[in-house]
């Protein structure tokens, strides 16, 4: 039987070995630490997991078993019942609502359904977050939205005139891309990227997150089910099962892994 | 027993909600960054949107007012004092209560289902993701916007209905349009003055709309904020936001009316 305390340190370790310090180890942006939560049942029990600067992490697991509350818990939308978070080697769990926006503002979040303002148009949606987090000029802004969505393959003069409504899903997706990434933040966080997407647009939503990546260096994590598409753009992969952490470590281990749940996911 | 004291605690917690969301929401009225953009087109949507609704409903009020009372006061040869009867009918309860109602309809559930469709497609979390907070961004601008355009409205309300009274009594009834005017004026009057110029129940008039423009900017957004359930959950809120805004106009005007009559009470 092991106890509580052993749990936790064997957690640390494991995580040590992905953590960040002058050693020359990469550095640590994002650390969950034995985070429990429920609500009407268990969401999260004892989960922990680490990403490093520029490594893109792939959460996945069954619907409802808890993906997309860890993206809410990194954003301190929601506080855990138990355990520790730390976002860029901050504990956020005592931030203040107003340090919490702080916070944020370092973060891209890209929506299951782009979550882009209705009332806006294309060029207000990329640009709010400048407006709301930046003090460049009309000029300076114009200029940054236009360099976004190029960035993600859309053709500026077309489309930052339309309304969300006016636009497919992929590009929808791709101008909810550009908006998170408009301010250029350290760490971008997917819930499900590709989801209800032809397999075309699965495609480009990936490469672009490989850009990303490659480009910008950023940060990203990716919780999703579709593990055919994560296992292309993740460096390593966090299995959820019930809220558990069921499996870690590289996609290629995931694929060798000789456990009977994840063949079944995985089939 | 059971049921009754979950519904008891249910209904005291959403009266809590419901007071602090107003507290941040105008606290924030003082706080950078100040969303002025947002505020005016809350006022053009409010305000502007709602003008063509309350103008009919301010017409048709007064005229109606003016033809009933016609048929009790003809029967003593009052019909000349149809001016009063019409004019303090809608500056001291008609305008405000009626035109804001008109208001609760169509602007308040407006509120609901942007703000409520806005949290079904998770754009209030996209919002906390940029690090705005949803009340200042959309709550205090909604609440300062209903504040500013709900006394402009139930002045044109007034305005209108004393305007439809005047049409039906000088067509229908005969009364002379001066004589009906110095009735309208006359009522003003002997309820006394403010400053010595602004009549008081012209005061009670205006300050009665800023509190229910208040109420229904409050109440949509409470119930648009409170939204689940997709699309269902919108409708639903829109419903809730409407009906509540409505009940708690009437129930305030009522304590309003007598606040207004002890702090003010008509002269003579």
């Amino acid at each position: 039987m092991v106890t509580r305390e052993e749990h936790v340190r064997a957690i640390r370790d494991e995580l040590e070995e992905g953590g960040g310090d002058a050693s020359g180890r990469p550095e640590e942006v994002i650390r969950l630490e034995d985070v429990s939560l429920t609500f009407e049942r268990p969401v999260l029990e004892g989960v922990s997991l680490y990403a490093n600067r520029g490594e893109t992490l792939l959460v996945v697991g069954e619907s409802g078993t808890g993906k997309s509350t860890i993206l809410k818990l990194i954003l301190r939308q929601l506080l855990p019942d138990e355990g520790h978070i730390y976002v860029f080697g901050r504990e956020i769990t005592d931030l203040s609502f107003d340090e919490a926006l702080d916070m944020r503002r370092r973060i891209g979040m890209v929506f299951q359904h782009a979550a882009l303002f209705d009332s806006m148009s294309v060029f207000e949606n990329v640009a709010y977050p400048l407006r709301e987090n930046t003090d460049f000029d009309e000029h300076r802004i114009v200029e940054t939205v236009r360099e976004r969505l190029a960035f993600v393959d859309l053709d500026p003069d077309q489309v930052m005139r339309q309304l969300p409504s006016e636009l497919s899903g992929g590009m929808r997706k791709r101008v909810g891309i550009a908006r998170a990434i408009a301010t250029d933040p350290e760490l971008v966080l997917y819930d499900e990227p590709t989801s209800g997407l032809d397999p075309l647009t699965v495609g480009t939503i990936n490469t672009l997150i490989r850009k990303l990546q490659r480009e910008l260096g950023v940060t990203s994590i990716l919780v999703s089910h579709d593990i055919r598409a994560g296992f292309r753009v993740a460096s390593r992969v966090n299995l959820l099962r019930d809220g558990k952490i069921a499996f870690r470590g590289t996609p290629e281990e995931m694929v060798a892994a000789d456990e009977s749940y994840i063949n079944e996911f995985l089939s | 027993m059971r049921q009754v004291d979950g519904w008891l605690v249910g209904t005291a917690r959403g009266v809590q909600r419901y007071a602090v969301l107003g507290g941040r929401a105008l606290r924030f009225t003082f706080a950078r960054p100040f969303y002025a953009r947002d505020t005016v087109i809350q006022m053009d949507k409010i305000g502007f949107g709602s003008l063509p609704i309350v103008t009919l409903t301010g017409l048709f009020t007064g005229m109606v007012l003016a033809l009933q009372s016609s048929v009790e006061l003809s029967r003593f040869g009052a019909d000349v004092f149809i001016g009063n009867l019409v004019g303090a009918s809608m500056i001291r309860e008609l305008g405000p209560v009626l035109a804001s109602l008109m208001v609760a309809s169509r602007a308040g559930s407006g509120i609901a289902a942007e703000i409520g469709s806005m949290r079904v497609t998770e754009q209030i979390d996209a919002l906390r993701s940029f690090g705005t907070d949803p009340i200042k961004k959309l709550v205090t601008p909604r609440i300062l916007a209903a504040l500013i355009v709900m006394p402009m409205l139930a002045v044109v309300c007034d305005a209108v209905g004393i305007f439809g009274g005047m049409l039906v009594a000088v067509f229908s009834l005969g009364v002379p349009a001066d004589a009906y005017l110095r009735g309208v004026w006359s009522t003003l009057a002997e309820s006394g003055f403010v400053l010595f110029v602004i009549p008081l129940d012209f005061v009670g008039g205006l300050l009665k709309p800023f509190v229910f423009g208040g109420i229904i900017a409050l109440t949509g957004c409470y119930y648009g904020l409170a939204t689940t359930g997709g699309t269902e959950g919108v409708g639903r809120s829109t419903t809730q936001a409407v009906v509540t805004a409505s009940v708690l106009i009437l129930a305030v005007d009522y304590f309003l009316t007598q606040a207004l009559l002890a702090v003010l009470p008509p002269v003579g």
